[in-house]
């Protein structure tokens, strides 16, 4: 009984992780139509920015640090290599996207020398709670019902979030509203990286040592609860992160550990084959 | 008001407008004829900032606005209303109009109850979405925006696009109104009939270039406006 309760809690708060990533690529999807293929290496990047910070900062301190570079990560990387890439088709953007993420991987080797660095541990959240679930596992669910409370509130009733929903329909009527599309989009951005900055906090601190491919396989299964739930809707990458949160942890902790991610993958075809616009996706997509 | 000089415009690949000329006098209605094609959208758009010239000049009252990005051309009170209307599908009625004052950030109250006045429709649907209007109602929200930018010139791209003939009788009586109370109308059609019998000025424009002026009445009795576009 204690064991299928600390599985469930495990569970939810490896979904809530997996949520705050997924919002960052489904956000970007909203707007762009690009799948950010950086986004999970940006996750990484964080876990080694509070590394590297919390050696030199108190951790406090180094925390907002970590936060306030992985926004100006997040910004830069949408200035510099898809800005220019506007008008370009589609493809280019996402080919450009997976460039990003091999730089991002390639430096962060580059700087680490290829060794595994380790995760500093947090004060409270590093504690166990109860068992074996450390208090980072029970803040989480509630912190990610927290922040998504927040953006869709920003997004439903604020001007800003307004102009977001405006430009994710319609880039040209948008221009003619006198709304700056960069600067909306650079907002998409800057969420979804804040958003991946807290989750990787939260992510990280389970694992004693963070390499330059961490945040693939995490960024790749966020991406399929962002399919999984209708890519472009926030409350669809929730749910969808939360499932198959809750289904690795259920697999990981039967006699079958080893197909969590065939599972997850699996889902991912079947979604696209049944239904590809996902539990909650728009019913047509493409602008006309 | 409105001072375009030998515009040039480049789009899709072809000289869609070749060195066009002409004057939106202030408090008028300037309407542009012309077949599909002749370049009368990418004018308005290129205006409006959408699209850079390649060469000319665009004046607002002397200020040279050539080439600025749409959003300043908005905050100069020059809007356009796009070919299709445009309108953004999943907001609602009164949020489509309030993203027209995007730029604005005083009290909107006034202009909300004014668009209100010129489209009693609307605010029965205010909390509506938008897409689920139909074609004169969304045409009515894509004006009613436009106006929320407080605007000096107002270009309309074929507002009469696939609405049924009577829907069309409102809007030309609506765009009068709207001139009437200091809004200048720079308006293109295919309905050449329904745009010169408002229209102070009228231009043709042919295969990217502006064959004749006059004003409304003038083009309305010319023959060879009567026989290319009048039927």
């Amino acid at each position: 009984m204690n064991y299928l309760l600390t599985t469930l809690i495990s569970g939810i708060s490896l979904g809530g992780q997996y949520a705050l990533i997924a919002i960052g690529y489904t956000l970007v999807y909203g707007i762009l139509r690009l799948i950010n293929f950086a986004h999970g290496d940006v996750f990484m990047v964080a876990g080694l920015m509070m590394v590297y910070l919390s050696a030199a900062l108190p951790l406090p301190v180094a925390m907002v640090f970590m936060l306030v570079l992985t926004v100006a990560l997040g910004f830069a990387i949408e200035r510099a290599a898809y800005k220019p890439l506007r008008s370009a088709p589609r493809m280019s953007v996402m080919i450009s996207a997976i460039g990003v993420s091999y730089l991002l991987q390639n430096l962060a080797t580059y700087v680490t020398g290829g060794l595994p660095q380790t995760y500093p541990t947090i004060p409270w959240l590093s504690q166990v709670a109860w068992g074996t679930v450390k208090w980072a596992a029970i803040v989480t669910p509630f912190l990610v019902v927290a922040l998504v409370f927040a953006l869709t509130q920003l997004i439903n009733h604020t001007k800003v979030g307004m102009a977001m929903r405006a430009v994710a329909k319609d880039f040209e009527t948008s221009q003619l509203m006198g709304i700056k599309i960069n600067n909306v989009i650079s907002m998409t951005f800057v969420i979804g990286s804040a958003l991946a900055a807290v989750g990787s906090a939260l992510y990280f601190i389970n694992f004693p040592s963070i390499v330059p491919l961490s945040g693939a396989l995490p960024g790749l299964r966020a991406f399929v609860a962002a399919v999984f739930g209708g890519i472009g809707s926030i409350p669809g990458a929730v749910v969808g992160a939360f499932i198959i949160g809750i289904s690795e942890t259920a697999i990981k902790a039967s006699p079958y550990s080893i197909f969590s991610d065939a599972f997850t993958f699996a889902l991912l075809i079947v979604i696209l084959v049944v239904k590809p616009t996902g539990l909650f996706g728009e019913k047509v997509t493409d602008k006309v | 008001m409105l001072r375009i000089d030998d515009l040039r415009v480049n789009y899709g690949g072809i000289e869609a407008v070749k060195g066009v000329s002409f004057d939106v006098p202030e408090g008028q209605i300037v309407t542009l004829i012309g077949a599909n094609g002749a370049g009368k959208s990418t004018t308005l758009r290129t205006i409006a900032g959408l699209i850079k010239p390649a060469e000319g000049r665009i004046r607002l009252q002397a200020e040279d606005i050539t080439g600025i990005s749409p959003d300043k051309i908005v905050s100069k009170g020059i809007t356009l209303v796009p070919e299709g209307r445009r309108v953004f599908p999943d907001l609602t009625v009164l949020e489509n109009l309030k993203i027209g004052a995007y730029l604005r950030s005083d009290d909107l109250t006034d202009d909300l109850n004014w668009v209100y006045s010129l489209f009693p429709r609307l605010k029965e649907r205010s909390w509506q979405a938008a897409g689920t209007l139909s074609g004169g109602e969304q045409q009515m929200l894509a004006v009613g925006r436009a106006l929320m930018s407080r605007p000096k010139l107002m270009m309309m791209d074929e507002p009469s696009l696939g609405l049924a003939p009577l829907v069309v009788k409102d809007i030309f009586a609506i765009i009068k109104r709207i001139n009437s109370q200091g809004v200048t109308i720079l308006l293109i059609e295919q309905n050449a009939n329904m745009a010169l019998h408002i229209a102070d000025t009228a231009y043709v424009l042919e295969t990217g270039r502006l064959t004749l002026s006059g004003t409304g009445e003038e083009l309305l009795r010319n023959e060879a406006v009567k026989k290319a576009y009048l039927g």
